[in-house]
């Protein structure tokens, strides 16, 4: 039969199987890549590629607010002269156009606004350090001249450091601001005051 | 007529092994109440089967009336409450369900303590369990959101700071989950919304399916 005198493959060991004469057998460089592995190697890749494009652009588009480069804080206008502030902190609305992906929403904010010994001013963040509830100023008559929070009677000295032995656990946050035509300007988001 | 269209369809496709495989099985005199009254307490696992396909049903009828949207999904909810025929009833299901489902759950997870029934062979089993109780919780508070009343929203405040005291990647969890670094708004409640309706019942319906794969694989746990 002719069959017997042609060289074979061995697929699963990779080897070239030569009947010389009917004597030995040689075996090739086992290098080489057989048909096996070689379509096993395709039929991975080629999954792979499938399955990386059905999942990756759902998981970058889940993924997107937060890899949204971060918006800087706008300072809106408070309507407010800066010679009308006093020593006493004073509760200062404004209101700006805040976006929340598609939907624009007209929002008012508050801040707590004095000006300090050297004439400087501080904006605070009403919203308590604790659970986030609004603080108010000289509101607790045991407690004069302090932000006190009505929830967990959480208290804040005038430049907003918390007072120890209170629930909150940092001092208020304090807003940007800005001084343009003698009105005051606030930005929408307040910051940490760090120490 | 239906024996006739039984057999119509099995001499085509051979059912009958099907579910004779999944349904018919012997129930051991050891967790049947009929013979032994304390033997109630094997049932809590099926009635958490049968809570979750009553919340799957309504759920899924509910969602013909109800908006994700932040301008109408409180006036969505009070209107297929208040107008819609049975609206009480519907929503009434899903509400108490989320509850009751929780709570049988929690008996089935003490039966399967207590007996001891998690252990060799069936650690896996409580290992899916345990996904399974935590995709459940997962639905609880996705869903408690929805209403996007006060309540809803403060309760996902709460939920949403308690993710961002995650240490490392808290911010990051807290923007994945809220959709906004700043704001719960519109991007939070759609986003709750898939996760409730889309992405967490997929999860549940394959876990509990390696839950039931699993029970019948192995048996029920002997009598104590």
């Amino acid at each position: 039969m002719i069959i017997a005198s042609i060289d074979y493959f061995d697929y699963d060991e990779n080897v070239l199987l030569t009947k010389t004469g009917g004597i030995g057998l040689e075996k090739q460089d086992k290098q080489q890549v057989t048909r096996r592995q070689f379509l096993v190697y395709t039929l991975m890749g080629v999954g792979g590629f499938m399955l990386s494009s059905i999942t990756l652009p759902n998981l970058r588009f889940a993924a997107d607010p937060v890899l949204q480069p971060k918006e800087g804080s706008d300072l809106i206008n408070t309507n407010l002269k800066v010679d009308e502030l006093t020593n006493e902190p004073k509760k200062v609305e404004f209101s700006f156009k805040q976006k929340d992906g598609w939907y624009e929403k007209e929002t008012t904010q508050f801040a707590w606004v004095y000006k300090d010994e050297n004439g400087e001013i501080i904006a605070h963040s009403p919203v308590c350090k604790h659970l986030g509830c609004n603080v108010e100023w000289n509101s607790s008559e045991n407690h004069p001249n302090m932000y006190f929070c009505p929830c967990h009677k959480g208290l804040y000295y005038k430049d907003g450091e918390n007072v120890p032995n209170t629930p909150p656990r940092a001092p208020l946050d304090r807003y940007d601001y800005e001084i343009r035509d003698g009105y005051l300007y606030l930005s929408t988001r307040a910051k940490e005051v760090k120490g | 007529m239906l024996t006739k269209l039984y057999d119509w369809i099995d001499e085509r496709l051979d059912i009958t092994p099907l579910w004779r495989d999944i349904a018919d099985h012997e129930v051991p005199e050891h967790v049947n109440p009929a013979h032994h009254f304390s033997a109630f307490v094997y049932c809590f696992g099926g009635l958490t089967f049968f809570v979750v396909v009553i919340q799957i049903l309504s759920g899924m009828f509910l969602m013909m009336y109800y908006v994700p949207d932040v301008e109408r999904a409180w006036e969505s909810v009070y209107y297929l409450q208040n107008q819609v025929a049975y609206g009480q009833i519907v929503r009434g299901m899903h509400h108490w369900g989320a509850s009751i489902v929780i709570v049988m759950m929690f008996l089935h997870t003490l039966r399967v303590f207590f007996q001891g029934a998690y252990k060799k062979p069936r650690e896996l089993n409580w290992i899916v369990g345990v996904l399974i109780f935590f995709v459940m919780l997962g639905l609880g508070l996705t869903g408690y959101l929805l209403p996007w009343d006060m309540k809803a929203v403060f309760a996902t405040k709460v939920t949403l700071e308690i993710a961002q005291s995650t240490p490392l990647i808290g911010d990051l969890l807290k923007t994945l989950l809220a959709g906004d670094e700043h704001i719960i708004g519109a991007q939070t409640l759609t986003r709750f919304f898939a996760i409730h309706v889309f992405f967490l019942p997929a999860a549940l319906l394959v876990l509990i399916g390696l839950h039931f794969l699993m029970i019948r694989k192995q048996g029920i746990s002997g009598p104590l």
